[in-house]
């Protein structure tokens, strides 16, 4: 009944039973109507994305990572030197000008080597966690979505892999392939070992999202269920897979580091961290410095990425705050 | 309970069955023929050399030797590696070395990591919280084999309070810097998770109650607090020491410890498929009644749970 009705129905009661009716401006219902029903709604993502930009972790790891995208992108920006320019008659010179790290055993310039390091890290890293994360969720909404034998038999296949420590699997593989490659083969060899813990959780959240009343009232509204399944349940299901891919990037660029240590990574001819690494081991006691500066390069891409991951956990799934 | 278990381990067998048939599939995979290697620079005597495929089973298909190797598997018969070894030994000499590194580091992780969490959690947003939340996140983002570069320099080389490696038959003291640079990273997880499950108990109703009720900090802490906090902790604790004893592979590389993790990655270079395939089967059963034994203590440190 609107307020013109109310004023009307007013005037027809007799003198003596007329009841003052105030004016919706000066009644609480007032505070009601200013709701501003054109603004946006809130999702889900843009909490997430608002509780991201004020967290500082995110913001020192966004910078950091920003840096060394740009670092890997364009290492020319930052050196002229040729890292794999090596000429024995400076083997382990001290520091001197442009040369600021000094050079290593093979008389290779440190500081062009810890610049193009970085693509290699970044690379493997993000195609990883990208080959991985597809991979897995293909595999676990199959197996959440079908249920049944698909579900049993995918999920058998599950955990035969998680039985196998990531490292031992790719060490085998990589020793098959050890001459050849590029940073490919130890993506794929990653992709194949790691897809286990996306898909369980893949499957988890296809599970929970399948069962939610939104996905029988789309049915209810004449969906197929391949329509249910990439319209509704999977971009509900997306939080925790994005949680566990962020989480994961910087122990991918751990694992290929560790690989190219044990001499089962990339070839010596690909500038690594991990290589380098392993080429300084030895001078430990005379010259740390050599594996110093590959050690702390790859420790802050590490960083900042775990940083990165906890600040994404942090946003999307606030029941494990941590801080 | 004996039912929950019964069908525990039945479930165990296909998983067991199916990584063996994986590693086995993946090791016969490898390159290289390992009969001709034993020749080295001699031609090869290929009646010798049949001989030897023969009394390894290298001659007949693929399917076959595993079921083969499954067979001799059952009675604890593990052949013979290529240099004429028992596999059987191999693993007996390497295996207590690499049992005392795992306790080691367990013990380690499992006692800092609990003891830093619990203060961390409960004093939420002090200066010596935020030292142990820095610290762990550093642990986590420095790869195992970086830590123990820096453990080797400044414990070993520099100030010479550790021996920098271990030997062949290594004490407790050669063992204490590989065990800490082994347990650092889980301890620096347990830490953030025991941080992360104390400070949202702490909030919870039941404390306030057993405060009400008079109960004295300590008890509140020890009987209400951690008790409740440590479900998830003993989780990762028992999945971890499974994991040990695969990720010493590392840290013994370094350190040249002769364990299980220095013997596995030895085989895989050398291509000596039942070593690593016994090694395997064996870290994954260890994996798996770990996760077993866990799951049972869940039953003791939440009544709530009970198997049927």
């Amino acid at each position: 009944m609107t307020q013109e009705e109310l004023m009307h129905k007013s005037e027809e009661v007799l003198p003596g039973q007329q009841r003052y009716v105030a004016p919706i401006e000066q009644t609480p219902l007032q505070s009601v109507d200013s709701v501003n029903e054109s603004a946006p709604a809130t999702s889900m993502w843009a909490d997430a994305w608002r509780t991201l930009r004020h967290n500082p972790m995110f913001i020192v790891s966004a910078i950091l990572i920003l840096i060394l995208l740009v670092v890997a992108i364009f290492p020319g920006l930052f050196t002229h030197q040729d890292p794999n320019y090596c000429t024995l008659d400076t083997s382990l010179d001290p520091p001197s000008a442009g040369h600021p790290f000094g050079f290593d055993m093979q008389g290779c310039d440190m500081y062009s080597r810890v610049i193009y390091g970085a693509r290699t890290s970044m690379s493997v890293g993000i195609l990883a966690t990208l080959l991985v994360v597809l991979i897995g969720t293909i595999i676990g909404a199959t197996a959440g979505f079908f249920g049944g034998w698909v579900d049993a038999v995918l999920s058998r296949i599950n955990d035969i892999f998680f039985a196998l420590p990531i490292l031992l699997g790719a060490i085998v593989v990589l020793q098959m392939f050890k001459t050849s490659g590029s940073i490919w083969k130890i993506v794929l060899v990653m992709a194949l070992f790691g897809w286990v813990s996306t898909a369980r959780i893949a499957r988890g959240a296809v599970l929970s999202a399948k069962n939610l009343e939104f996905n029988t009232a789309s049915t209810a509204l004449g969906s197929t269920p391949m329509r249910n399944l990439l319209r509704h349940i999977l971009p509900n299901s997306l939080a925790p897979i994005i949680v566990i891919g962020t989480t994961s990037l910087g122990t991918y660029i751990v694992l290929e580091a560790t690989l190219s240590f044990l001499g089962v990574g990339l070839p010596t001819s690909t500038v690594s961290w991990g290589g380098d690494i392993a080429k300084a081991q030895d001078l430990l006691r005379t010259d740390p410095m050599v594996l110093f500066y590959p050690s702390v390069a790859l420790a802050i891409t590490v960083l900042a990425f775990i940083m990165m991951g906890d600040a994404v956990k942090d946003a999307l799934d606030p029941k494990s705050r941590t801080a | 309970m004996g039912k929950y278990l019964l069908r525990r381990i039945l479930q165990m067998i296909p998983v067991v069955l199916g990584t063996t048939l994986l590693v086995y599939a993946l090791v016969f995979a490898l390159p290289g023929d390992p009969v001709k290697a034993m020749f080295g620079d001699k031609p090869v005597n290929e009646a010798v050399a049949a001989q030897i495929r023969a009394e390894y089973n290298l001659d007949k298909p693929f399917i076959i030797q595993y079921l083969l190797f499954l067979k001799n598997a059952l009675t604890l018969d593990f052949g013979n590696t290529f240099a004429g070894q028992p596999v059987i030994d191999e693993i007996g000499r390497a295996f207590p070395v690499t049992i005392k590194l795992a306790l080691m580091a367990f013990a380690f992780e499992a006692i800092f990591g609990v003891v830093f969490g619990v203060i961390s959690g409960l004093k939420k947003g002090k200066w010596y919280d935020s030292v142990i939340l820095i610290v762990s996140l550093l642990l986590i983002s420095v790869p195992t084999f970086v830590t123990g570069f820096l453990g080797q320099y400044f414990l070993g080389v520099q100030w010479s309070i550790l021996p920098v490696t271990a030997g062949a038959d290594p004490g407790f003291i050669d063992l204490l810097m590989p065990a800490m640079v082994l347990g650092s990273v889980s301890m620096a997880y347990i830490i953030r998770l025991t941080r992360s499950e104390v400070s949202s108990n702490i909030a919870l109703d039941y404390v306030r109650t057993a405060r009400a009720k008079g109960l004295s900090n300590r008890s509140v802490i020890m009987r209400h607090i951690l008790r409740n906090s440590l479900i998830p902790v003993v989780t990762y604790l028992g999945q971890d020491l499974g994991a040990l004893m695969g990720g010493a592979m590392i840290s013994e590389t370094i350190f040249n410890i002769h364990g299980i993790g220095f013997l596995t990655y030895q085989s895989i270079l050398k291509g000596e498929a039942t070593l690593v395939v016994s090694i395997v089967t064996l870290l994954m059963l260890i994996f798996v009644v770990c996760n077993l034994i866990v799951d049972m203590l869940y039953a003791a440190l939440d009544p709530r749970i009970r198997y049927a």
